[in-house]
């Protein structure tokens, strides 16, 4: 029997459950990696070089050349381990999620500053219908 | 004997971490954010805890996906900031409380809790920034820390039942450490947000007042509390909020709550802050 997975119904959200951590295992212990100071400075020199020592699909090395991290996280990333990208490029955590939304980093950071994304009309895929 | 007398419950947010290690607290942005913990800077001094048990996750820091344990808890004598991609906070080295934590992992084993020993961890923002924000920038931390690292990032977390039932028998095998100690629970994270998708930045007000509300009155019930319903109603890192039941677990049925705050936002998060202190 399949597992429930509730979770599907939320819209624009991606839960990082088994099964999407078995598919982004090397995605995200390439992320993992950029933990150390040296590594970080051999992925910035060459990033394709850096990307290619990982069994990595080609479709996660494009994603993360592209630093689109909703392909990333649709393709196993998990946002944890993804921030270690963004943590290297030296861009803010509120920017990096700014880039999921479609809204400039400008109105991102006004929406928060205004209260956040209101729940209302985002708690489910079938509401919304 | 060991005693319980207080539970401490906030969020940790990697960006106020940043703001005070980048002496930002006073910019118009943070200060209404640290006016909130002024009143708690203050209760710490004066109640001068001997051991807290930092209820918190890591985030990709000490354990990638090689290793998910659900429960880990720190055993050794020190435990060093990590790096988490930017270098390591700039804060003093965490002094663990070894022979605490040993009789806590014996006896929380035999009571059914199956907990992962980690004798070298380093530990990241989840762990450090609560205790910037109680006690701001020492030189040394002036307490001893035994981390216990609760497993968020990989779904399914520990159901918020099986967290406050945790936390009540971490009381009983505290209780029954034969050292004369004043030992404080925190449990961190939340409250509502989402750093991921197109749906990040999601904020619920409601969620989190009413969740204040009910972890001090009635704990029980709200522990009972769906993983589906954290996600859709606090979004998807909201369920972080499992963590402050196990500190709930961990004080009396009936606390006297000496501190309330809420804020929004830091960063993407909102932030929530409770002191509890448990019947003398």
């Amino acid at each position: 029997m399949p597992l429930a997975k509730p979770y599907l119904d939320v819209p624009g959200t991606t839960i990082f459950d088994a099964d999407q951590a078995r598919v982004g295992y090397h995605l995200n212990m390439f992320c993992m990696s950029l933990m150390k100071a040296p590594n970080r400075e051999r992925f910035k020199a060459d990033q394709r070089a850096y990307l290619d020592e990982w069994p990595m699909s080609e479709d996660q090395k494009l994603a993360v050349l592209a630093r689109d991290y909703n392909r990333m996280i649709s393709l196993g990333g998990n946002i944890y381990f993804l921030a270690k990208i963004f943590s290297t490029d030296g861009q803010s955590f509120q920017n990096a999620a700014s880039t999921m939304t479609g809204l400039t980093q400008q109105e991102y950071a006004e929406m928060m500053l205004k209260g956040g994304r209101s729940p209302e009309g985002n708690r489910s895929i079938r509401e919304k219908r | 004997m060991a005693r319980i007398t207080a539970g401490v419950a906030t969020s940790h947010v990697p960006a106020i971490g940043a703001a005070i290690d980048l002496g930002k607290v006073a910019e118009p942005y943070w200060a209404p954010l640290f006016k909130g913990y002024e009143f708690s800077k203050r209760w710490i001094a004066a109640q001068k805890p001997d051991v807290v048990f930092l209820v918190y996750n890591d985030h990709a820091s000490a354990f990638s996906l090689d290793i998910v344990p659900t429960f880990a808890i720190g055993c050794a004598p020190e435990f060093q900031p990590a790096d988490e991609g930017w270098g390591p906070r700039k804060v003093p080295v965490v002094k663990g409380h070894p022979e605490l934590a040993a009789h806590v992992t014996q006896s929380l084993v035999q009571s059914d809790f199956d907990l992962t020993v980690v004798n070298r961890m380093d530990v990241d923002h989840g762990l450090t920034v609560p205790l910037s924000l109680l006690f701001g920038q020492p030189k040394a931390w002036p307490v001893k820390v035994i981390p216990l690292a609760v497993n968020v990032v990989l779904y399914p977390p520990p159901s918020g039942r099986r967290c406050f039932e945790l936390g009540k028998a971490l009381r009983r095998t505290v209780e029954s450490f034969d050292q004369d100690l004043n030992v404080q629970v925190w449990g961190t994270g939340g409250m509502s947000h989402q750093l991921q998708g197109p749906r990040a930045g999601l904020i619920n007000k409601d969620f989190d007042q009413r969740f204040l509300d009910r972890i001090v009155t009635e704990p029980e019930a709200l522990a009972a509390t769906p993983h589906i319903d954290y996600v859709r109603e606090a979004g998807s890192e909201g369920i972080e909020l499992v963590m402050w039941l196990i500190m709930r677990g961990a004080l009396a049925p009936t606390v006297k709550q000496v501190h309330r705050f809420y804020h929004v936002p830091a960063s993407n998060t909102a932030v929530g802050h409770l002191i509890l202190e448990n019947p003398t």
